[in-house]
């Protein structure tokens, strides 16, 4: 298969690369990032690249609507972790007086 | 249909009654305000409602809410557990002197404990991949916030981030899991996913790609190596109650939510481990990547706990160490080795609360939990510290205390299936643990107390709870039979 064929009709395969994509990133964000905030971020690219899925399949593959049901879901469970997880980064500022992940580790021996 | 719904509520009553537990602990917090600590009242009373519901359930076998849910013996089983674990935390609760400088806070502690209970109790029953999800999810975060719930400690605000971001990365795992194996197997549910595996699929790349990727979300939650290095930070961090709870019930969720789901989707359709299924899927030996995270699980952890000096800590690498064993069941692929789980997860509950209770009232008095502390406290508080040699006895797997009924089971489970160098690795990795087990009842006994430390006494309440949980470790190490006829009777009745 020539490239640019492969770029002219968007099919199932591309989403799937896209998601693999955002996947990657999100983790490399999660794994690199010293800000908390930024590794939030990355959670969230990870969660949406997995939505992306839902959709793509539900749209070129076998699943019906329920991928775009599923989807739904995981956008708010999204939302709900994204809530704790900044109030947890708050109580974190308020106690160190940081959002960097590598100052906030005093549980060593 | 509308028969059907009346019917699932009808099924759904225990989930409904620790809901209802749920709305009244917060109203009862707002009533009564300044004694808002009589809301652990509240949450017991419910809990025992549920318990009476659960033990209603015995024997049923449905599957509820359009195949959903199922409501059958495995499920009952781990319901019962998880309560006990439950009722047991409150009441830990009640006597823990660290949450009280949360005092004006503790009824949405309990409500969260509540909220909790109720996602672990989906986790157990869920048989549809999005419910499972969700209720992993419902577990999850009230967990991150109870682990911070002593906020204005450093170590508490620090175990809930970590808890939280390692938490929503494994999350993001297991869903971008689920997303695969739905989107090639088409069915959203476990049985459909069976079915469509059996049938085969086209994209096995993808399907590997979907096992893998929901190993290590499970992994992450039972708290299997190389996905535990959340786990000692938060343990220590978090406060003991709450540290009790991640470690025995959450992980029991766990282990029950991983077992249905890979007994029906991925032994029934042989891609676990089966020689006679042709599907692609079984040219990765599934079973034995399992079995190597076992043993490096029983491995690490073990060695890791040797150079331990802080209690919780020593006693989190313990935690993952069982998952280990515990996880031992699974990488076999037979009936008996998940039977063998349920035994070990049982009564895992009773001796590793039973040590996290004890750690807590030392703690309460002492306000230490450094293992040097526990010097000569054989001497000041004798029948703590038995207590709490019989509860690490029992983690160490020894005659007659449950422990060894645990172990015997999981590693007999293991020969007959066949993997002796399993069991060898397993029988190392408890000689191993023999060591820091043996330390903490050495420190205890073996040194004398300083000259200027009483002896420390504790209300007769506390010592009503410490007999709760000493008795099943003791009485589950002779009789037995109970338990082990309910946990192999429920595994015959799985999945209908």
């Amino acid at each position: 298969m020539v490239l640019p064929e492969w770029f002219a009709e968007p099919g199932l395969n591309h989403f799937l690369v896209v998601s693999a994509v955002l996947f990657s990133l999100g983790l490399l964000a999660v794994i690199t990032r010293r800000n908390i905030i930024m590794v939030l971020m990355g959670i969230e690219l990870i969660l949406n690249s997995a939505n992306l899925n839902f959709v793509a399949f539900s749209r070129y593959g076998l699943l019906s609507l329920e991928g775009h049901m599923i989807a739904l879901f995981v956008i708010i469970i999204a939302a709900a972790e994204a809530a704790v997880a900044l109030a947890i980064v708050l109580n974190i500022y308020n106690r160190f007086g940081s959002v960097d992940v590598e100052q906030i580790s005093e549980l060593k021996e | 249909m509308a028969e059907h719904i009346i019917e699932s509520i009808y099924r759904f009553l225990p989930e409904i009654a620790l809901t209802v537990t749920l709305v009244a602990a917060i109203v009862a917090d707002l009533i009564l305000r300044e004694r808002n600590r009589h809301v652990a009242w509240v949450v017991l009373a419910g809990l025992a409602v549920t318990a009476l519901l659960v033990l209603g359930q015995r024997g049923w076998n449905v599957s509820i809410f359009s195949d959903t849910i199922a409501v059958d013996p495995f499920a009952v089983f781990f319901k019962a557990v998880l309560l006990v674990a439950g009722i047991f935390i409150v009441l830990f609760s009640m006597k823990s002197r660290e949450l009280e400088i949360n005092s004006s806070r503790i009824g949405e502690y309990y409500m969260l404990i509540t909220g909790v209970i109720f996602g672990m109790f989906l986790m157990v029953g869920a048989t549809n991949l999005l419910l499972m999800y969700l209720a992993f999810e419902l577990a999850s975060i009230s967990s991150y916030v109870l682990a911070g719930f002593t906020k204005s400690l450093r170590r508490s605000a620090e175990a809930s981030m970590k808890y939280i971001i390692f938490g929503a990365v494994s999350s993001g795992f297991l869903i971008y899991g689920i997303s695969l194996l739905v989107g090639v197997t088409g069915a959203v549910d476990i049985y459909g996913v069976r079915d469509a595996l059996q049938a085969g699929v086209e994209q096995t790349n993808a399907l590997y790609v979907a096992i893998i990727m929901m190993i290590v979300g499970f992994s992450y939650k039972i708290t299997a190596v190389p996905f535990h290095f959340w786990a000692p930070d938060v343990y220590q961090g978090a406060p003991v109650t709450i540290t009790a709870f991640l470690a025995t019930a959450s992980k029991v969720a766990g282990f029950a939510m991983m077992i249905r789901f890979f007994r029906i989707s991925f032994m029934d359709s042989g891609v676990l481990a089966s020689p006679s299924f042709d599907g692609a899927a079984s040219i990765v030996p599934w079973h034995l990547i399992l079995a190597v995270l076992a043993a490096v699980t029983m491995l690490a952890a073990n060695l890791m706990a040797l150079w331990q000096e802080n209690i919780k800590r020593l006693l989190a690498y313990s935690s993952i160490a069982h998952a280990g064993f515990i996880l031992m069941g699974l990488a076999l692929v037979t009936d008996e080795g998940i039977s063998a789980m349920m035994i070990y997860l049982a009564i895992y509950l009773f001796m590793n609360m039973g040590a996290f209770y004890v750690v807590m009232l030392v703690a309460n008095k002492l306000n230490t939990e450094a293992i040097a502390d526990y010097e000569g406290l054989g001497h000041r508080s004798p029948f703590l510290s038995v207590s709490m040699a019989i509860f690490l006895v029992a983690l160490a797997g020894f005659p007659p205390t449950a422990g060894f009924i645990a172990k015997v089971y999981i590693f007999g489970a293991t020969i007959s299936a066949g993997m002796i160098w399993l069991v060898a690795v397993a029988g190392l990795a408890t000689v191993i643990s023999l060591f820091y087990y043996i330390r903490v009842v050495r420190n205890m006994f073996l040194v004398e107390p300083h000259e200027s430390q009483g002896p420390v006494q504790y209300d007769t309440s506390s010592v009503i709870i410490l007999v709760l949980l000493l008795v099943p470790v003791l009485l589950l190490g002779v009789y037995f039979s109970p338990i082990v006829n309910w946990a192999k009777q429920a595994v015959t009745m799985f999945g209908m």
